[in-house]
């Protein structure tokens, strides 16, 4: 009986160029490693994943759906070096088996340090889906599944979502498990849908893995685990980065094929079937209150901030541009606000995580740093390069004013 | 396992990182209960007593046991030291090599005796070595290197080992000999090639000695993958004989001292070089990355300390750039001295044109101070929490230097995970290998 909930996450970043000190312009941005980044991506992962959505969704009539989350700066970076891949969600949401939910237009922290930010981002994105497949997301993630209580009330009080997503962390938990429909302590309306962390894991990082004592996975196995599930769940929530399918996962692991064959398995069983978020959440009760007093993310073993949060250079560098935010604001001048709002992508402090550096481990997944130092020498530069901007532009501003 | 050591210098007395490497290494061997007899070449005209040249030879010819000070003795329980006096020194070149003979026939008047006599000896010796020598141009290093070599041998058939181990070209002849009267294998520790002291200028003789010792060897020890790499281009070696050995460093517990203390002034950031002031430490890179960083900042200052054979012009040319009143030199320095000056350094820069491994960053880390080093040095394969740059690249590097002087929480998070780092890189590590290739080496030969 449970109902199977995908939706995958779709991301990049915009890059920073190698910006030294001596550096006097304000491009900030790698051109052309974005670009190519954005159009391998694109021929490995997008192109490839949503003509064989496209597909899957016109064989099985309806009876298959996805979600993504699509953040604002990936769309501009394929609205500039790969238009190709907007038409394929183009097509994938004319099918109406496709819901979008809604997020930070810039992929950002800023539920964390500002939600004056926090909200116009939200409302920028909301606005960005609308125009391009006419749909009001109902559904709210945070950037890296980041979330709380006070998450929770914040997006209940705009009172425009019926859930919101996060991960199914084991400590917030406790004996239950993640199948169900929850409820965040302090709200009336919304709803809480979690991640089933092992099974999503399984196709995002453990597929390939021929140490792993369930290798090869199969659509017929996998669907076995679904099948287990009866009884003890409504949803199982499968929630991953879409770069899993053909990048994290190459073609040739069979990631593709297995993805194809895996509704023909699921709906076997009458009872199973697929559905978006909305969907789950308005089929099922909400089953019990999850209480998350302390901050949860989707990254690492830790389900925690660390990978953004986790030494003196990311408490630095964030606490610098957030507190930017008002000089940025008062410039009135849009070129500094979107520059501004794209060194708010969480990529930026990841890219200076220590967590793993000396292992060499996941964190260097299209990092363009040979260092967490370098790349925080680079984003400072940056930004105080920035900052100068914003002061310039201000005492011209009282210039012109005090002239008039 | 009793192994037949050959060295160049040990501390305390030391011109650079081979001493430094050498103590570490024998240090852990002997923890590993490794019998170690140790041979090297007295440097005999210096003023600095050590443990090692404190007891005067009777005479010059002679090879004596040395006793050591009760302190050194426990640290090294295992090794013996053996000196053939001379005055050869590692890193040096014949012109220098001259100089020293010069100023010893100097001195001479001042030594007591004994000394006297026994200098007597020596250069009498020397001059026989001379005239009997190839009479090329560096033919008195070149003597001097084959009367150590004789010494060895000499030495070697009192002795019982089993694997004889020669750091670098100096004493390869030496090893080659041994090896070859005692039959037992040799192995070769290259710390550093001709190619890293003198990048393309080499000197023929050195370079054809470095590679009669690999080749010669059983095994060869490389103190990084950029010295295996050297190995295998330039002197034709097998990259399966080659074993990288990286060196370690012992973990001090250093207390800072506050900039007031050493009357600097504490709003002035200090930068700091420390090595040989010669091409291959690439000091001219460092004058110009700190002209680039003075033009944006103003309260820093660049200490090079250090001597060698580019000083001068060095000097010269920090006057030349306007930036005379920003560098100073201190000379070479030892003991305290160096400790006190990394206590007092912000940051440490090593723009090395090519470094074998390079242990003096991972003193600095030692010292708690976060570390610049240029991508051409082997230290940089074993070090992740510190900045790397290529040598060339001055404004890269001026671009770091700011950013750790500017940005505290850089120069926090590099100390904190540097120093955690460093403390991984121990000698009992390195000992470990150094044991499984005597095992390995005698096995073949058994």
């Amino acid at each position: 009986m449970p109902s199977v909930c995908f939706y995958f996450q779709v991301h990049q970043p915009f890059r920073l160029r190698h910006y030294t000190v001596f550096d006097k312009s304000g491009n900030y941005f790698d051109e052309f490693k974005n670009a190519s980044i954005c159009r391998k991506v694109a021929n490995k992962c997008y192109l490839p994943s949503n003509r064989l959505l496209l597909k899957m969704i016109r064989r099985y009539e309806g009876r298959f759906k996805v979600s993504f989350s699509l953040t604002g700066v990936v769309i501009e970076q394929f609205q500039k070096y790969c238009p190709e891949v907007i038409s394929t969600f183009d097509a994938l949401a004319e099918t109406g088996c496709v819901e979008f939910l809604a997020e930070t237009y810039y992929h950002s922290l800023s539920f964390l340090y500002s939600r004056n930010e926090f909200f116009e981002q939200i409302q920028k994105h909301i606005e960005l889906m609308q125009k391009l497949w006419g749909q009001t997301p109902r559904i709210f993630r945070n950037t890296e599944l980041i979330y709380n209580n006070q998450l929770a009330e914040t997006i209940e009080s705009l009172n425009q979502f019926d859930a919101v997503i996060t991960e199914g962390a084991d400590r917030i938990l406790g004996h239950r498990n993640a199948n169900f429909v929850y409820r965040p302590p302090n709200c009336r309306h919304l709803k809480l849908l979690l991640k089933n962390y092992s099974l999503s894991d399984d196709i995002a990082f453990r597929f390939s893995n021929r140490g792993w004592e369930e290798w090869p996975l199969d659509a017929p196995k996998f669907a076995r685990w679904i099948d287990q599930i009866n009884g003890c769940g409504h949803t199982v929530n499968l929630f991953m980065d879409y770069e899993t399918f053909g990048e994290h996962q190459w073609e040739d692991t069979g990631i593709f094929d297995f993805m194809y064959h895996l509704p023909e398995y699921i709906l076997r069983h009458p009872d199973n079937n697929f559905m978006t978020p909305s969907e789950v959440v308005r089929s099922y009760p909400v089953m019990d209150v999850v209480d998350v007093p302390h901050v949860i993310s989707w990254a690492d073993m830790e389900r925690d901030l660390s990978a953004w949060l986790g030494n003196a250079m990311q408490s630095n560098a964030l606490h610098e541009v957030y507190k930017m935010e008002k000089l940025v604001k008062q410039t009135q001048d849009p070129l500094i606000l979107e520059d501004w709002r794209k060194l708010l992508t969480s990529d930026h402090f990841y890219y200076m995580c220590t967590k793993y550096f000396s292992d060499g481990d996941v964190h260097k997944y299209f990092n363009p740093y040979e260092s967490p130092y370098d790349s925080y020498i680079n984003y400072m530069n940056v930004l105080n390069h920035l900052r100068e901007r914003c002061k310039q532009v201000l005492t011209q501003q009282t210039v012109t004013e005090q002239a008039s | 396992m009793k192994v037949f050591m050959l060295g160049w210098e040990f501390p305390p007395y030391i011109s650079g990182g081979l001493g430094t490497a050498c103590h570490g290494l024998t240090k852990a061997l002997s923890d590993l209960g490794v019998k170690i007899t140790f041979v090297l070449p007295k440097p005999i005209e210096t003023k600095t007593p050590t443990h090692v040249q404190m007891l005067t030879p009777q005479h010059c010819r002679a090879l004596r046991t040395v006793t050591q000070s009760a302190e050194t003795t426990q640290e090294l329980k295992n090794v013996q030291f053996h000196t053939v006096s001379s005055p050869l020194q590692p890193y040096t070149t014949p012109q220098q090599y001259q100089k020293r003979l010069e100023e010893i026939i100097r001195q001479k008047q001042l030594l007591s005796a004994q000394s006297q006599q026994m200098l007597d000896q020596w250069l009498e010796q020397e001059i026989e070595g001379i005239s009997v020598g190839p009479g090329q141009y560096s033919g008195d290093m070149y003597t001097e290197v084959h009367r150590y070599a004789a010494a060895a041998v000499r030495l070697a058939l009192q002795q019982d080992f089993d694997v004889i181990h020669a750091h670098d070209w100096m004493t390869y002849p030496a090893g080659i000999a041994v090896a070859a009267v005692s039959g037992k294998p040799l192995v070769v520790h290259v710390h550093s090639t001709e190619f890293d002291r003198s990048g393309e200028h080499v000197n023929q003789m050195i370079y054809d000695i470095e590679r009669r010792g690999v080749h010669a060897a059983a095994k060869v020890i490389a103190v990084s993958y950029l010295t295996r790499n050297i190995l295998m281009t330039r002197y034709g070696a097998l990259g399966d004989k080659i074993e990288v050995i990286y060196n370690g460093v012992e973990p001090e517990d250093s207390n800072r001292i506050s900039a007031q203390q050493v009357g600097i002034r504490s709003d002035e950031k200090i930068v700091l070089f420390l090595g040989r002031i010669t091409m291959q430490k690439g000091p001219e890179y460092f004058l110009m990355a700190a002209r680039k960083v003075l033009e944006e900042m103003e309260n820093v200052k660049f200490v090079m300390a250090g001597s060698g054979d580019m000083m001068h012009r060095i000097i010269e040319m920090a006057a030349q750039m306007g930036i005379g009143h920003k560098v100073l030199f201190t000379g070479f320095l030892r003991g305290e001295d160096v400790n006190r000056v990394y206590q007092m350094a912000d940051l440490y820069v090593m723009p090395s044109v090519s470094e074998p491994f390079g242990i003096a960053p991972l003193e600095a880390l030692n010292h708690d101070v976060p570390v610049i080093i240029s991508k051409q040095s082997g230290v940089a394969e074993v070090l992740t929490h510190v900045l790397k740059v290529d040598f060339w690249d001055i404004q890269e590097m001026a671009n770091k230097i700011i950013a750790v002087l500017k940005y505290p929480p850089l120069q926090m998070t590099l100390r904190e995970h540097g120093n955690f780092e460093v403390r991984k890189l121990k000698w009992s590590g390195a000992a470990k290998k150094c044991l499984k290739v005597y095992q390995e080496v005698t096995q073949v030969a058994v």
